[in-house]
């Protein structure tokens, strides 16, 4: 396979196995989605080696260039965010395999699909129309995904929809303006062609905004915390995990590729940092003082949101860029390994409770250690703990806030971080055995096999991730962000 | 020596991590009842920890380097070297830990969550190796989380609401001072570089020191202010007397092998590999430690004078007693520094006995108040014994290795031409015997059948276990160590005793 159809694979083949999977049978959607995802993670592995090798791997489809054509382009962030699209997706589909009570029927396989394919589609796209329509098909697949979730979770899933399409409504204006200015939709032409700072102003306004309701970062985030834990397990890991994931990185690239242009372009980047800062401050208090899991996790992942646009303002500031975008990147990473840890823990702890609820998990510590200690591994990587991934992409942000001299974002950082720790530890008090009685515990209904394992393989990846960053580094500075690749 | 031996030597410093890695490892996956294949590998990875420091013992002395490097960001390396003084705290760690390892195993006889415990137990003392191997400050830091986040559990154990209070409240505490550190390690790293440890200080540190001294002294106050909280200087002691909830073993791990040593060892490390004493006192920096240090020494005394609650009176004392160290190290004088860094051990061999003679009567009689001591010496003699020789010590009486302590820092102070010292030294003392020595006396004089008018004349005594007064893997380590405390006091000019180690390492502070 040459290095250029590897940009297509990750988003041809599970779609092809997503369309496949709404006519097969149960048991045979699984195992093809799971060998999709494993598929996929493979390309990924040889699509970071391409670029290892040789920077970034470009493909016009159809050999048409642009504008006609479509340009598909992976760098470092495609590849290490289409490896966590594919880990998530084959951890979610493991655990909805051994269990449907995860999955919450059948629809979620094709649509598991639907979705895997659009957001790698968004880690390879160059143009902003692309980027638009993979947004749209996201945006139906994880609608329906929160669905699934059954009678409970429709107004959380009809709410999702709202909020969604009116963040798309924005992105669309800001499309249009960038073909209306620049009469093309490809990124690096329509950045070599925008002479209008106010324009290309308007453009990163419209798209922060949009993006902001996509991604639920504060003060737009009021859907989430409804929505994720409404959903099936499975589907809240991936929700948080990986849909979340697609705004993100849509935000980033027109940072990236319009943020040089426009002396707009700071401000607005100090205005999505405060709203990031407001987010890891409201989120993570909130977080606090829920008293189910999922809900906790689901407020983490509003906080988290927070530092993952905190590089937008450390991107302009810093005197180099890469310690920040990279930091960035790898923050956002391992949250996506952690959270999607976390949830699918969570889940497999309330099955085993018949509750989701704090006071309701008592003993469960002694009865089923490794998920609590995938909740505790996951906690001390949100949290930014050595020896985690967390703590490198956390120490990375450190270090440009520090160049920059941003008192402000660091103590965000740093603060933001006993915060989580504290949600996290609140969980984990939570599982350890009541007041001196050892042999009371209530008998738990185990979950199967894999559902134990799954999370806490996640988890373990945060940590081994952790212990060997360079490999990610290095395929991220080999590529790097800002260079209008 | 050939390249083979060279490859070979340079790993032991990470085989001295996985003495208690992989038996961690190992524990967790085991199921409840395998407890002789637990306590097997506990030992096993005790005594090679042990074997192995005396085997390196003479040859470090002897001026031998070992050293493993691996890149973990590009540009940021995690170092592990066997300098004097990371072998120094090896040494002790992994003594004392041979020595709570026994007595945790005879302490949980038959509690639940052993394989837990023991997991997070082995996990504790190789982040602390880890923290005593580390080459750079950064290597430091990563352990020293670590060493945090594994200890939580184990405080938690019991799983009791007070438990998780001080389980809660020491995250609090020691998280904070965990943040305030990555951030004093990310931003000299960001103005100098990596910051490898080196004798005397590091040259680029004082050339920042020269160019900014206002950015250097915040670093320095920040770097002291996250390790501050292990070492319990007052105002960040606060999580240490509310973990006391923790089981005797735990508690032993926290104040003698572990937590609070990791703190006092960070200390010495900043101020005198990082920044140099001489660079250190020219900021200021080392008198107002120096004040700090005084001030939690009185304060703890005067605190641990108000408990009842032997254990509660045990953690003030160590409080006080901790601070002796960053004292020493806050003084110029070579004298001063060997005093700090010998003290590392006694307090260590101290209040480990302490807390295993507390440990003892608490499991045996179910005293847990020093009002309730009396008479429990004819009860309880050897392990009243140990408790004496180690409170004696800690008053500072000589032979006993608290004295060499006392007057290696008094001699210091004078040294250092700080004669106030002594006066705190002296201060200390009084209050020292002030809430040792009724102790003692209560354990030793007051006959129990004194105690008229109610039905305390007698102990609940439990049926016993042997024909000792305790089993004797809870008593042989409260005996070994109070043997020790002797021992490291009448033996202090030995080749190889702590004290003289102390000036080895100590010398090396003073190129």
């Amino acid at each position: 396979m040459s290095a250029a159809a590897l940009v297509l694979a990750p988003v041809f083949l599970p779609l092809a196995v997503g369309a496949l999977s709404a006519v097969l049978p149960r048991r045979a959607a699984a195992t093809l989605t799971v060998i999709a995802a494993a598929a996929t993670l493979m390309f990924a592995v040889l699509l970071g080696i391409a670029v290892l090798d040789a920077g970034p791997v470009r493909l016009e489809v159809a050999g048409w260039a642009p504008p006609v054509g479509i340009l598909l382009a992976a760098d470092g962030l495609s590849v290490v965010m289409i490896g966590l699209s594919a880990t998530a997706v084959l951890a979610a589909a493991l655990v909805a395999a051994a269990d449907d009570h995860f999955a919450g029927g059948h629809a979620f396989w094709p649509l598991v699909g639907a979705a895997a394919a659009a957001v790698n589609g968004v880690f390879v796209t160059r143009d902003v129309f692309t980027a638009f329509v993979l947004l749209e098909l996201l945006t139906i697949a994880s609608v329906a995904l929160v669905a699934l979730g059954g009678a409970r979770s429709a107004a959380a899933a009809l709410r999702y929809l709202f909020v969604a399409v009116t963040g798309s409504l924005f992105f669309l204006l800001a499309v249009a303006l960038t073909y209306g200015h620049t009469g093309t939709v490809d990124l690096a032409q329509a950045a070599e062609r925008a002479d209008d700072t106010v324009i290309v102003g308007a453009i990163i306004a419209l798209t922060v905004v949009g993006m902001a309701a996509k991604t639920a970062l504060f003060p737009l985030h009021s859907w989430l915390p409804a929505a994720h834990p409404a959903a099936p397990t499975a589907v809240s890991a991936l929700l948080s995990a990986l849909v979340i994931k697609a705004s993100i990185v849509i935000l980033w690239r027109i940072v990236e590729y319009f943020g040089p242009l426009t002396d707009l372009a700071a401000p607005l980047a100090t205005a999505v940092g405060v709203a990031g800062a407001a987010a890891v401050l409201w989120g993570g208090v909130l977080a606090l003082r829920r008293d189910r899991l999922k809900s906790i996790i689901a407020y983490s992942t509003v906080a988290q949101v927070g530092y993952m646009v905190l590089l937008v303002p450390l991107v302009f500031t810093a005197s180099d860029p890469q310690v920040a975008w990279i930091g960035g990147i790898l923050i956002t990473l391992a949250h996506g390994v952690a959270k999607a840890a976390m949830f699918l823990a969570a889940g497999a702890l309330a099955a085993a409770a018949g509750t989701g609820r704090l006071d309701g998990l008592e003993g469960t510590i002694s009865r089923m250690p490794w998920t609590v200690a995938a909740i505790g591994l996951a906690g001390v990587s949100l949290a930014g703990l050595p020896p985690t991934l967390g703590f490198v992409g956390k120490w990375m942000l450190v270090q440009a806030s520090l160049d920059a001299g941003a008192w402000w974002w660091l103590a965000l950082l740093l603060g933001g971080g006993l915060l989580t720790f504290a949600y996290t530890a609140r969980m984990l008090r939570a599982t350890f055995n009541p007041p001196g009685d050892f042999s009371g515990a209530r008998e738990l209904t185990r979950p199967a096999r894999t559902v134990a394992i799954v999370p806490l393989a996640l988890a373990a990846l945060s940590v081994v991730l952790g212990l060997i960053p360079w490999l990610l580094i290095d395929v991220l500075s080999a590529a790097p962000m800002g260079g209008g690749a | 020596m050939n390249d083979d031996t060279v490859t070979v030597m340079s790993a032991l410093p990470v085989v001295l991590l996985l003495t208690s890695l992989v038996p961690a490892m190992l524990i967790f996956a085991l199921r409840e009842k395998r407890t002789v294949l637990r306590t097997t590998l506990n030992l096993a990875g005790a005594i090679a920890k042990v074997v192995l420091v005396i085997v390196l013992i003479p040859r470090v002395v002897a001026g031998e380097e070992l050293r493993a490097e691996f890149t973990w960001i590009p540009g940021l390396d995690i170092v592990f070297v066997t300098d004097t003084f990371s072998l120094f705290f090896v040494a002790l760690s992994a003594g004392l830990w041979l020595a709570t390892t026994i007595y945790a195993v005879g302490y949980l006889e038959g509690s639940p969550n052993r394989s837990r415990f023991f997991g997070f137990f082995s996990l504790c003392v190789t982040a602390t190796v880890g923290i005593a191997l580390a080459g750079n400050l950064l290597t430091f830091l990563i352990f020293f989380e670590l060493l945090t986040l594994v200890t939580y559990p184990l405080v938690a154990h019991r799983g009791t609401r007070a438990a998780l209070r001080g389980a809660r409240i020491y995250l609090a505490y020691t998280l904070g001072g965990g943040v305030a550190l990555l951030l004093g390690v990310a931003w000299l790293t960001l103005e100098v570089g990596p910051v490898e440890f080196r004798a005397g200080g590091i040259p680029e540190v004082a050339e920042f020191a020269a160019r900014d001294p206002l950015t250097a002294t915040v670093i320095g106050a920040v770097l002291l202010l996250g390790v501050g909280v292990k070492a319990a200087l007052f105002p960040l002691h606060g999580w240490l007397p509310i973990a006391m909830v923790a089981p005797a073993p735990v508690s032993a791990l926290l104040h003698a092998v572990a937590v609070v040593k990791a703190g006092a060892f960070g200390i010495i490390r900043i101020v005198e590999d990082v920044f140099g004493l001489a660079l250190f006192a020219e900021l200021g920096m080392l008198q107002a430690l120096a004040v700090v240090a005084s001030v939690t020494i009185v304060y703890g005394s005067v605190r641990a004078l108000a408990q009842d609650d032997l254990k509660k009176r045990l953690a003030y004392s160590t409080v006080s007693q901790v601070s002796y160290i960053a004292l020493g190290a806050a003084l110029l004088s070579p004298i001063a520094t060997a005093g700090a860094i010998v003290h590392m051990v006694n307090q260590g061999f101290m209040k480990i006995t302490l807390f295993f003679c507390a440990g003892l009567f608490a499991e045996e009689l179910k005293l847990s108040k020093v009002s309730q001591l009396a008479g429990v010496g004819r009860r309880m003699p050897i392990t009243s014994a140990a408790f004496t020789i180690a409170a004696l010590g800690m008053i500072g009486l000589p032979p006993f290795a608290g004295f060499i302590s006392k007057w290696a820092l008094g001699l210091g102070g004078l040294d250092a031409g700080q004669p106030w010292v002594i006066a705190v030294l002296l201060t200390s003392t009084v209050l020292n015997a002030a809430y040792f020595l009724p102790i003692i006396a209560t354990i030793w004089t007051s006959p129990r059948s004194e105690s008229e008018g109610s039905d305390e004349g007698t102990f609940p005594v439990p049926a016993r276990r042997s024909g000792w007064e305790a089993p004797a893997s809870l008593l042989l380590p409260a005996v070994a160590t109070a043997l020790f405390v002797i021992l490291f006091g009448v033996a202090a000019g030995w080749g190889y005793s702590p004290w003289v180690l102390a000036q080895i390492v100590g010398e090396g502070a003073w190129p």
